[in-house]
């Protein structure tokens, strides 16, 4: 038994509240550029491209997060590559983030009024020119409510990054019950902690929501 | 860089991986049922014109979804264990299960029950149905049509999620992998496998509740509406 909670077991813990954050950011930012290839390529001209992208999705969607974690850590390794559990949560979390937010985006591309699209081609711009100038504005307005809601997600999945040994929030609370043996407590301010890191994105994201409805409205009426 | 895979090693252990996925059926079938139920239930709460009741389905559905799952197993696991009460890995993980998809299922509910137009409640009425008629044949089915493919995408992913309840030794699928593959040493060959047979899982549970889908709303499938 190691005694009691003292503040150096909770400094511990900040400092794997941290390594959520910045995971969160790297599944984040990695997830989102890789992202936003997928969403292109699944409304691709190109068949082949919009197959390979669909099946991309279907295999990650089908799959858990858990097994894909396990699946980067050890099949990085398997390919000779010397991996930490933060290359490895990194990539994993990555291509699942990036399978998500690609449905996602390729959503809310796809529900830009049809005649957006006409047009810009009535104006004779180019796809790319289409893309960029007319399109992707007004996307990024429609997916801006959802990705702010499915970084919930991604904060709360990084949790499953303890497993390959990563020490974020979760493997840290896990560290300090190993010392102390309060599971009960530990695990409730782990928990606390998940939330105050969650819920203010929860509700931003609800905001943002209902303002977007509010706008959707009114654009309906006018 | 070389990569070699030996699929037959790990191949061969064939009967573990179906008893775990097997398992992982079993959990996701009873967490579904029961968070369905559950879910359902604090939708309607949380409806109420009752503060007390309306408030607590509340902060149930905002706690459970703004926390990791992973988090949840282990204060159900520890906290049971903590005040004494032993129970296996299989009811702890069906009760965490069940807690977490129950608040996804309240949100989803709540806005099909949302979507019911106020005139139909009131035609209703005027054709004076009991109000448990009106609660079931013009509240419940209907909302349930409405989100039916949310509802079952979220059950899905519920049957994905229950792979974490390897962290608490349920033996389902993912645990199964985790046994085999630090007994043949073929960790990659393991999961590759088993992401396979989750792919499959998750296909097999879609293509259920597809067909589920038509035999319950049949109206649906005359109006050829997509499920």
């Amino acid at each position: 038994m190691g005694g009691h909670l003292n503040i150096n077991h909770l400094m511990f813990l900040g400092q794997g509240a941290l390594w959520t954050i910045g995971l969160s950011m790297i599944a984040l930012i990695g997830g989102g550029i890789v992202g936003f290839v997928i969403a292109l390529a699944r409304i691709s001209p190109l068949k082949s491209v919009r197959i390979a992208s669909a099946i991309y999705v279907q295999l990650v969607q089908g799959t858990p997060l858990l097994v894909i974690l396990f699946l980067g850590y050890f099949g990085l390794a398997a390919i000779g590559l010397k991996v930490s559990p933060l290359a490895a949560a990194g990539a994993s979390l990555t291509l699942y983030v990036a399978a998500y937010l690609g449905e996602i985006w390729r959503g809310c591309i796809q529900s830009v009024p049809k005649p957006q699209w006409e047009a810009a081609e009535g104006l004779a711009l180019s796809r790319t020119q289409r893309m960029m100038k007319v399109i992707l504005p007004q996307a990024i307005r429609i997916a801006t409510p959802p990705t702010v809601g499915f970084m919930v997600q991604i904060i709360k999945n990084t949790s499953l990054a303890s497993v390959v040994g990563f020490v974020e929030l979760m493997r840290s609370g896990q560290i300090v019950n190993n010392s102390l043996f309060e599971p009960f407590a530990i695990y409730a301010i782990i928990a606390v902690t998940y939330f105050a890191m969650c819920y203010p994105l929860s509700l931003f994201s609800q905001r943002l929501e209902r303002r977007m409805g509010r706008g959707r409205s009114n654009l309906a009426t006018a | 860089m070389s990569l070699q895979l030996d699929f037959p090693a790990v191949l061969e252990r064939w009967p573990s991986f179906l008893a775990g996925a097997a398992l992982t059926l079993e959990l996701a079938f009873f967490a579904t049922v029961l968070g369905a139920l559950l879910g359902t239930l604090a939708a309607v709460g949380r409806g109420t014109h009752n503060a007390l009741i309306a408030g607590t389905c509340k902060v149930y559905v905002e706690t459970i979804r703004n926390t990791p799952l992973l988090v949840q197993i282990f204060l159900v696991y520890f906290g049971l264990a903590s005040l004494g009460l032993k129970y296996s890995a299989f009811s702890v993980a069906v009760a965490a299960l069940t807690i977490n998809v129950g608040a996804y299922t309240a949100e989803i509910m709540r806005a099909g029950f949302e979507a019911i137009p106020r005139g139909q409640i009131e035609a209703a009425e005027g054709l004076a149905l009991s109000r448990l008629q009106i609660y079931w044949h013009i509240i419940l089915l209907p909302a349930i049509e409405k989100v039916y493919p949310a509802l079952t995408s979220q059950f899905v992913l519920l049957m994905l999620a229950s792979s974490v309840c390897s962290q608490i030794s349920a033996e389902e699928l993912t645990a199964v992998a985790n046994y085999i593959q630090s007994d043949t040493y073929r960790a990659f060959e393991t999961y590759i496998i088993v992401a396979v047979l989750y792919v499959i899982l998750s296909l097999v549970m879609r293509a259920g509740f597809w067909g589920l889908g038509l035999v319950l709303f049949p109206r649906r499938r005359r109006l050829g509406t997509p499920l």
